[in-house]
């Protein structure tokens, strides 16, 4: 990767153009000319004048200072960054289904309406839900959409006193958002030191105020909540509803069924679990199933038309592809993949819960040598800034909070034993260098386009836009 | 037990596995699970088809696609059928961007980062305000987001103001996120068609008001008058946030201009195809007074340890990953390829490009509102300035006239709620394609 200063705008030359419009097709004399004096633009808008090759020049050159999965390796934590299969695009570049207004009367969409309905029944037929609504754009919007719908499901009944929900520490920082934007009072129930929602701290929280309560699980841990069972029968007994996190759901593909365990609401992330590119932060998808008592709350209106449609079909070209026969390996490779790291590892960085991991594990720094402080260590910051370095994305970092130094890895299925071999090969390199060069580590990447910023003063002195 | 079944998108062979096994120290990866109570291992056969061949999947989608009806587009009610330049699949296709996740790791994600920083300097230049975020999810949730930031810029107040001549869905979405955070939204009157300031300043009377959200063109399509708007509200302490479709900001007065505080839209006007209503782009700015209280990624500049000039996500002290419950929002991942295919198409389109656009979009709907009316199959509703969307009122049966267009090939003339139909021209329109609506209609 090699470092590329230009913004586009300061391409700009004036007169230079990248556009290609018909010439001559005038209906009538100019439309823009007889605007209202109020309502025209008082000065010309400031966008790039550039070439068409300037255009594809600049961004091909962005487009190098990038890493995504097809550059390498990218054990982002909680995030499932597998790879994205190509026949996914070809599906949802094609022109029939890029063409077609969202408002379109539903009885000339055959070919659509089929699609709807067969992968709601291809995700049911996963998940154990009754059905899904395809609306939510991204997680967390499935999140704030599930939660509506455990909202509403309480107030048809006029329980009206159910504004609380009960969310675990070790809990995505979404899932607390997503409960504040809903209106809910969040109670935070502790996790034990295993790791696990900790079910006599649960207990004494659950009354008939209680909407809910949100659950990951496998946790952020990547630990699998073992009392689910205990859990999901006092939720329900005090009349609440259990909600599903769905963007740990990948060990669990072809293995368990969220709805099995006793969830009433789930996302899922189709950007994580089902293949589709992040494209740099999106578009996702975060469709929400329910069980069959909340299928009437499932109507509730999110976003603008019929969600984000070409994820939708990627997903589904990725379940055509799994098949009911392929689909039983996924969650199971994801964990193996996951443990096998896990166990590589721990001789070199701490591992504070030793347990079988799940599709990803939390480590919490490096592990200290004989008359080391562990605080005195390089940090999780720059053991992750020196695998940029040796050409891999870092894993997440402090995150979960439960830890000072937390290091995430998430592997996920797609990846092979040399990759994974090499990955920690590379790992305990670095934690050699740790003891034996510190400064090597506290002031990387030495070899990416930039080195370390100063987000200090960026936060400080905000500049927000070309000027 | 596991076996290889030669998946593609697997790499696993049996020894692989066999080996890591045994690193673990386990004789199967079922012993992974066995922490999971037993009877939630699922034992039976999952309800799916059989696995399919790259060939198979080709020939399944092409069977439904042809199974859809594909129309002439003369419909916009905020989304809209302009033209995509070939560069930008080009461009947002190349796997540098599509495969990344969100920029956590600024040091190897200047690309994203820096078409971000691009995106947002070009929603100022459009809507003449001085910070923008990264995106929204669409214009409808962009709208909803605004709502709670201007609860959440005023002081105890809980009252939020809709303009009644706002796009449906918008005002759907917005009414579903003020139901579950309790906001009282209280719709603006419309008179002859565009948002009444009377009613406004009526409605501004409680003292409970945070702001509004107002339409800069509306659901008739009508290019609205704001005079006064902001006056009205800042006098009672309350903040003006317009709803824009950026296209036409080019050459219609920019949200800055009218003196509003925030401005929201959707981004798709932007060269961003149909796709039966998604991805889609949300776009949020404001003044830079009220910075902080942006929902959703911000990207900023900075200087790398060599002093090089680079981009970071800042002001993440708003955000749900640190602030959880006290975030600005929970939004997380957004829009960020389809802000990247936004910021091609303005980098491709430039100034005059986009006035081009909307000069040949005006031109085209305005020469199909005369024809249509020479028709007498319609009258006039109203008589204000519009771009590229109207509507009328049908003379003839509402539904046998859209049947009857289909039949012809064309999606025209929306019902709209108030019983009128709704048309929109793009510059992807020709005159002989509008001609030949005409026509259909004239057979009628």
């Amino acid at each position: 990767m090699k470092y590329y200063d230009k913004l586009i705008l300061e391409l700009s030359k004036p007169g230079r153009t990248g556009y290609s419009l018909r010439q001559n097709d005038s209906c009538t004399t100019d439309a823009l000319a007889s605007l209202p004096e109020w309502g025209k633009r008082k000065t010309d808008v400031c966008l790039p004048e550039v070439s068409e090759v300037d255009v594809v020049r600049h961004y091909t050159n962005l487009s190098q200072m990038n890493f995504g999965v097809d550059t390498g390796f990218y054990p982002l934590g909680s995030c499932t960054m597998k790879y994205n299969p190509k026949i996914n695009e070809e599906i949802a570049a094609m022109p029939e289904f890029q063409s077609i207004h969202p408002l379109q009367d539903k009885n000339t969409l055959e070919g659509i309406r089929a699609i709807f309905d067969e992968m709601d029944h291809a995700l049911a037929a996963i998940t154990g839900m009754s059905h899904f609504t395809f609306l939510p754009c991204a997680g967390a919007h499935g999140e704030l959409t599930g939660l509506m719908i455990m909202r509403s499901y309480h107030m048809s009944r006029g329980d009206l006193k159910r504004t609380k929900v009960i969310v675990p520490d070790s809990a995505h920082g979404t899932n607390p958002a997503s409960a504040a934007v809903c209106g809910l009072e969040i109670v935070e129930v502790k996790s034990g030191e295993n790791g696990l929602v900790d079910v006599e701290s649960l207990r004494p929280l659950l009354d008939d105020t209680v909407a809910g309560i949100m659950m990951t699980n496998p946790n952020t841990l990547g630990l699998f909540e073992r009392e689910i069972k205990q859990i999901a029968e006092l939720v329900h007994e005090a009349g609440g509803l259990l909600y599903y996190d769905g963007a740990n759901m990948n060990p669990l593909l072809g293995v368990v069924r969220p709805g099995d365990m006793g969830f009433d609401i789930m996302h899922l992330n189709l950007h994580k679990t089902f293949s589709t590119p992040h494209g740099g932060g999106g578009p996702g998808s975060g469709p929400v199933g329910v069980c069959e008592k909340l299928v009437p709350f499932l109507g509730v209106r999110v976003s603008g038309y019929n969600g984000n449609f070409p994820v939708i079909l990627r997903a589904y070209t990725y379940i055509l592809m799994l098949g009911r026969q392929h689909i039983k390996q996924a969650g199971r490779l994801a964990t193996l993949n996951a443990n096998y790291i896990k166990e590589s590892l721990r001789d070199a960085y701490k591992l504070p819960i030793d347990s079988v991991c799940k599709h990803e594990f939390v480590f919490d720094g490096l592990k200290e040598r004989e008359g080391e402080n562990h605080d005195e260590l390089p940090t999780t910051l720059d053991v992750a800034k020196r695998l940029l370095d040796y050409g891999f994305h870092a894993p997440t970092i402090y995150f979960p909070l439960l830890f000072h130094q937390s290091l995430m890895i998430e592997p996920t299925e797609t990846e092979s034993l040399e990759t994974l071999d090499d990955f920690i090969r590379v790992m305990h390199l670095i934690a050699d260098e740790a003891h034996t060069q510190p400064e090597l580590l506290r002031t990387a990447p030495h070899n990416c386009p930039i080195s370390r910023p100063d987000e200090t003063t960026a936060a400080r002195n905000p500049k927000l836009r070309y000027e | 037990m596991m076996e290889n079944n030669h998946f593609q998108y697997f790499p696993h062979t049996e020894a692989d596995i066999q080996t890591m096994l045994r690193k673990i120290g386990v004789g199967s990866t079922d012993e992974l699970y066995q922490d999971v109570p037993a009877e939630y291992i699922y034992k039976g056969e999952y309800n799916l088809s059989d696995a399919k061949s790259e060939q198979e999947v080709r020939d399944f989608f092409k069977s439904l696609a042809e199974k859809n009806l594909s129309l002439k587009c003369f419909v916009g009610q905020g989304a809209y059928d302009h033209y995509t330049p070939a560069v930008i699949p080009y461009i947002t296709q190349r796997s540098e961007f599509l495969t990344a996740y969100t920029p956590y790791q600024c040091e190897i994600s200047q690309g994203t980062l820096r078409y971000i920083f691009e995106f947002q300097s070009m929603i100022c230049n459009l809507t003449g305000l001085d910070v923008s975020n990264a995106s929204m999810y669409d214009g409808p949730t962009a709208a909803a987001e605004a709502m709670r930031m201007l609860l959440g810029c005023a002081r105890k107040k809980n009252t939020v103001l809709l303009s009644a001549t706002l796009l449906p869905h918008v005002v759907e979405v917005v009414k579903t996120y003020a139901k579950f955070y309790g906001t009282n939204i209280q719709m603006i009157d419309a008179k002859d068609g565009q948002t009444s300031r009377e009613s406004l300043e009526a409605l501004m009377q409680s003292g409970d008001v945070a702001g509004a959200i107002v339409p800069l063109v509306n659901r008739y399509g009508i290019i609205e008058n704001l005079e006064g708007f902001a006056d009205a509200l800042h006098a009672g302490k309350a903040l003006l946030a317009t709803y824009c479709d950026p296209s036409t900001l080019a050459v219609l007065r920019t949200p800055a201009e009218w003196n509003a505080d925030v401005a929201v839209g959707e981004g798709q006007s932007l060269g961003v195809p149909l796709g039966y209503g998604g991805a889609y782009v949300g776009f949020m700015a404001c003044r830079s007074e009220f910075m902080r209280k942006l929902p959703g990624r911000i990207v900023g500049e900075a200087t790398d340890a060599e002093g090089r000039r680079c981009y970071v996500l800042t002001l993440q002290a708003r955000e749900q990953h640190i602030r959880r419950e006290k975030a600005t929002s929970n939004i997380c991942s957004n829009e960020s390829l389809v802000a990247l295919w936004v910021t091609v198409y303005l980098s491709l389109m430039g100034p005059q490009g986009l006035k081009e656009v909307n000069r040949q979009s005006s031109e085209g709907a305005h020469y199909l509102y005369d024809e249509l009316l020479k028709t007498g199959k319609f009258q006039p509703v109203f008589d204000a300035p519009f771009l590229k969307e109207f509507v009328l009122k049908p003379l003839v049966d509402i539904e046998a006239l859209q049947l009857h267009l289909q039949q012809k090939g064309f999606f025209a003339a929306l019902a709209t709620e108030d019983g009128y139909v709704s048309f929109c021209v793009t510059e992807k329109r020709t005159k002989a394609e509008i001609d030949a609506l005409v026509a259909a209609i004239k057979e009628m």
